[in-house]
Parts: structure tokens; C-alpha cells; sequence
């Protein structure tokens, strides 16, 4: 695929807009990519979300947060360099799937990054959903903007520059908790166990999405397992990335 | 048009491209993204008697040139395979090779013996050199005796081919290759990944649950193509040759050192089509240097 843009959006995020060729294939909100990283240094792809399709021009989006070598060689991308990529892999958030009224969007850090998509998604389904964001600080809290397009959005900063002060679980949003029937979460593992352990106390249905170190992308190597329930270990590229939370074994 | 097949003991490849068990699932994850049956064969993942749930995650880390896997031979046991994966696999128009791993010798021989009953499948490879299991695996293939007693007793119980994959963690690869060709095998496979381990500093941890795992990719290929070199001047079985092929170049190379057929492992998490590509490049070489057939070139290494 060509590149199309690629552009700071924050001091460590890159925002990589990538021109499909023909028409894009269906993709479901939560599914990944899997990039070929420029660099002679790096091995493996990297996995990413897709951040945000438009169909009409056939771009795919990926918001990629800077950490190390792979990702840096990706934030380093021109307009016009080819970028081999496997996409879509990965199940997907079950919006399709499963009826969703008041969906409650649960992000931490660059875990935002395919809630944008899922919150496109729900607004071509004629649903408004709500978004809450966690971050350090204000400036960490990605493309507030943009997701302002497809629903409110609350946040919660540890240094209270942004939103109320504290962690996503405590934000006053959450003192009603029949406002929303479904909870869909991306982000570090313990902000997903926290939100999970509140949907459980809660009655909530809960979808996290999940960021396991990953080779192959496709369920060959075995290497980006989770342990599921009723399947024992899981490729987490392809059983997951999403899972509701009953399946997973995080709280037994 | 050059000849591109060659021959496994009694086993015939239509071209020396396999891909290697654990990198390949069993071949279906691979098919939306070339054709399966331009391959030699495939060798899908480790088989063991009974269901392993493998190791905890972390399971991989990424190192220079390189990865580390600590998956532990998970796979859902023997009768899933006969019941399940079978069926499928045995469609494909090429040799479908299983890995066979096992915590002792009795259950080595007892999935062989199982595997020996089907009739699409031509060959196993015995895993005596997974570095990621506590009991087995690679316990078997450091030692000459041990590595024979277990290639014995799976011998009785298994008459196709007979492939046995060889640990690098050693002193004296020839010694086990000797071992085991004593013992019966009809052809080693070489090398199953390197022991290492990776550390995260920040952490203060061991990034692999198992603390140390499986070193693959580029980085291992010198160490592989240096084992291939001496083991196919010590034994008269072919020699299958494996560790960090990423391309058709570095194929010919083990080619040259003496492998018979070669397999790629880690390059197919990187491109999931690179076994097709070094298949076609292959045989542009041997088109260029004007080679009637792949085995001109096996063991043709020119040393002054």
C-alpha cells in the first residue's frame, strides 16, 4: 500500500494514513494491521488498529504511538513510500454482531486508536456513543477532536489537566451505571482490568481489546496467547484482539 | 527447464521448500496468501500424545535479527489431529510431514505409532531438541545415547520417513547426527532454535515467562549453516537444512553446505508468502548458473 500522509498528531504519535488499492475490503472496528517495518533493524511487523477508514477515497488510518525502533522507522514514512501491510486481521468489537444502544467507549493512551472506528461504525448504525479517555496528562489524550465528530467525550487525567482528576474508573460518569448496557475498552492492561472489574460488579456487558506482543498475525505461532475460559490458551491475533470479558481468566 | 526435485530417503519433494513446524500452523493459516501446494512439503506444529497447553505468556520476544519463542508445544494432542486438522491437511498436493514431540520415549513412540496409520501423511520429524519444554524435547537431543534410544524405539513403531531434528545447544552436533543415523533415522533436520533469553532493564525481568526460550531468524543462520556443513560431511542421510532462511540466496547457501532440502521458519511470520518466493528464486538461480538440477548444487560448496 502507499503511503498518503503521515503526520505528528501529538510529541510521540504518528498519525499514518495508508491508500488502499481498489476498493477496501469489509472491516470490522477493532481489527489490526499487520506493518512491515523500514527498517533493517527491525525483524517482525508491527501490529496496529485501525484508527479510522474512508471507504469513499479507500484510506485506511493507523494512529501509532512512537516507542521504539519499529515504530519510529513508521512515524518516519513519507507521502508516497509503499508499506507492505496484512490487513484486516483480528475479530473485531461485535457491534454487528450484538445489539448495542448506549455504548460507553473506554480508552487509555494510544489504546483510543480504534475506538475512532468503532465510533464511525456506531454512528452509521444511528447510535451516539459516549467516549471515556484516560491519560496522564492533557496533551497524552489523542485526537480529542476528531472523536468529539462521533459522540461526548469525558476524561480523566492523573494530574487533572484535563477532565477529572484521577483514573477512568472513577469518573463520575460511572456513579449511574444503567446509563450504558455496553462497555467497549482498549488500552494497558490494568486500566482493562479495572474497567472489566467494574462492568462485572456492575452487570455490564464488556469488550476489552487487547495489546499482546505478536509475531506472525495470522494464529501460526502461537506466541501472542491469552487464556480464555473455555479454550485454554488463545491466539489473541486471531481469537481475539477483542474479548468480553467472561471469556477471559482474569478474575479467577 | 531446470529439475528442481529432490529426495528425503524415500520421501520425493518436488522442490527442496518446506517450512518449518511452529511457523507454518498447518499450512490453512498460510492459504489465503499463496499457494501451499508449490511447496516440497510443510511440516505443521508439534505433535505430542497428549494435549499441552504450552507456557504462559510472554511467550516472544523480539531481539536483534532475531526472536525468541517460549510457546512450550502447545497443540491440542494426537487424536485432534487424526480427528480434526487431518482431514483438512490431507488435501493438499504436497508432502504433509508432522512434528513429533514427547516427554518420554514412550510417548515419542506412541504418536508415532499413530501418525504411521495415516496414509497422507509421508514422513514425521522427530522434535528431540525443543529447548522449551521441562521434560523432553531437548533433554533427549543434547546427548549421543539419549538421542538414539529415543530414534530407536520410535523406529519400531514408525516405517515411512524418518526425519529427526537436531538442538544446535551442543558440543558436537556430528556426534548426535551420528547417533542418530545410527539408531535409524532416514534424514536430520537442522537447527531447532538456539537457547537464549532477553531481558527487560527497566523491569528488572526476563521478558519470556519461561525466562529463557528459542533463539531464531538471521541472526542464527551463520551458527545453522556451519552445522549443516559438518553434519552432511558426517553422515550419509540427507541432511535437512533450517535456521534464519529469509531468501532464495540464503536457501542456495545451505544448498551448497550440503542440505538436501531446507526449511524457512521465522521468515514467514515476515513475509507469509516468502516460501513460494524462494522456491521461484531457486530456481532463477540455477537457470543463471546454468544447472540442469537443484542437485548439482547439493554439497557443490567449493572450499580451496
Amino acid at each position: 500500500m502507499l503511503v498518503a500522509d503521515n503526520r505528528m498528531v501529538a510529541p510521540s504519535a504518528t498519525l499514518l494514513t495508508l491508500q488502499y488499492p481498489g476498493e477496501l475490503p469489509d472491516m470490522v472496528a477493532g481489527q489490526f494491521a499487520e506493518l512491515q517495518v523500514p527498517s533493517a533493524k527491525v525483524l517482525l511487523r508491527r501490529p496496529i488498529s485501525i484508527h479510522a477508514i474512508d471507504r469513499s477515497k479507500s484510506l485506511v488510518m493507523f494512529l501509532i504511538q512512537i516507542v521504539g525502533e519499529g515504530t519510529q522507522s513508521l512515524a518516519r514514512l513519507k507521502a508516497g513510500d509503499k508499506v507492505n501491510a496484512l490487513l484486516p486481521l483480528g475479530n473485531g468489537f461485535s457491534y454487528r454482531t450484538t445489539h448495542v444502544a448506549r455504548p460507553l467507549l473506554v480508552g487509555g493512551g494510544v489504546g483510543v486508536a480504534p475506538l475512532l472506528f468503532l465510533g464511525q461504525e456506531l454512528e452509521a448504525h444511528g447510535i451516539r456513543p459516549t467516549f471515556l479517555f484516560g491519560g496522564r496528562t492533557e496533551n497524552l489524550i489523542l485526537r480529542k477532536e476528531e472523536f468529539r465528530k462521533y459522540g461526548d467525550l469525558f476524561m480523566t487525567t492523573e494530574d487533572g489537566t484535563a477532565g477529572e482528576k484521577g483514573f477512568v474508573t472513577n469518573h463520575s460518569l460511572l456513579m449511574d451505571s444503567e446509563q450504558f448496557d455496553r462497555i467497549y475498552a482498549c488500552g494497558p492492561t490494568p486500566m482493562l482490568k479495572a474497567i472489566a472489574r467494574w462492568a462485572m460488579d456492575h452487570e455490564t456487558a464488556c469488550e476489552v481489546s487487547l495489546e499482546h506482543r505478536m509475531a506472525c498475525g495470522i494464529g501460526a505461532c502461537l506466541c501472542c496467547v491469552e487464556d480464555t475460559a473455555d479454550k485454554g490458551n488463545v491466539c489473541v491475533c486471531k481469537e481475539g484482539p477483542v474479548f468480553t470479558i467472561d471469556k477471559l481468566k482474569w478474575f479467577n | 527447464m531446470v529439475q528442481l526435485n529432490t529426495k528425503i530417503g524415500s520421501l520425493e519433494l518436488k522442490n527442496p521448500v518446506m517450512t518449518a513446524s511452529g511457523t507454518f500452523g498447518y499450512g490453512t493459516e498460510y492459504a489465503d496468501f499463496m499457494d501451499i501446494n508449490r511447496l516440497g512439503a510443510i511440516i505443521v506444529k508439534g505433535t505430542t500424545l497428549n494435549p499441552r497447553q504450552g507456557n504462559p505468556y510472554p511467550r516472544m520476544a523480539e531481539t536483534p535479527s532475531g526472536m525468541l519463542n517460549a510457546v512450550g508445544l502447545q497443540n491440542k494432542g494426537v487424536d485432534y489431529f487424526v480427528d480434526h486438522i487431518y482431514p483438512e491437511v490431507r488435501k493438499f498436493q504436497t508432502n504433509v510431514i508432522v512434528n513429533v514431540s514427547g516427554s518420554s520415549i514412550e510417548d515419542y513412540a506412541q504418536c508415532a505409532s499413530i501418525i504411521n496409520t495415516l496414509d497422507d501423511i509421508p514422513a514425521i520429524e522427530l522434535n528431540i531438541s525443543c529447548p522449551n519444554v521441562k521434560q523432553g524435547g531437548m533433554a533427549f537431543g543434547v546427548k549421543p545415547e539419549s538421542a538414539a534410544q529415543v530414534v530407536s524405539a520410535v523406529r519400531k513403531a514408525y516405517d515411512k520417513t524418518l526425519i529427526v531434528k537436531l538442538s544446535p545447544n551442543v558440543t558436537d552436533i556430528t556426534e548426535i547426527a551420528r547417533a542418530v543415523e545410527g539408531a535409524g533415522a532416514d534424514s536430520v533436520s537442522l537447527i531447532n532454535t538456539m537457547l537464549g533469553m532477553a531481558i527487560d532493564a527497566e523491569r528488572r525481568r526476563p521478558i519470556l515467562s519461561t525466562v529463557t526460550g528459542g533463539m531464531s531468524g538471521p541472526a542464527v543462520k551463520p551458527v545453522a549453516l556451519r552445522m549443516v556443513w559438518q553434519v552432511a560431511k558426517a553422515v550419509k542421510i540427507p541432511v535437512i537444512g533450517l535456521g534464519g532462511i529469509c531468501s532464495a540466496t540464503d536457501a542456495i547457501e545451505f544448498l551448497l553446505a550440503g542440505a538436501s532440502a531446507i526449511q524457512i521458519g521465522t521468515a514467514n511470520f515476515i513475509d507469509p508468502s516468502i516460501s513460494e518466493k524462494v522456491v521461484d528464486g531457486i530456481e532463477d538461480y540455477l537457470t543463471r548458473h546454468g544447472f540442469n538440477s537443484v542437485q548439482e548444487i547439493i554439497g557443490a560448496l567449493e572450499v580451496i
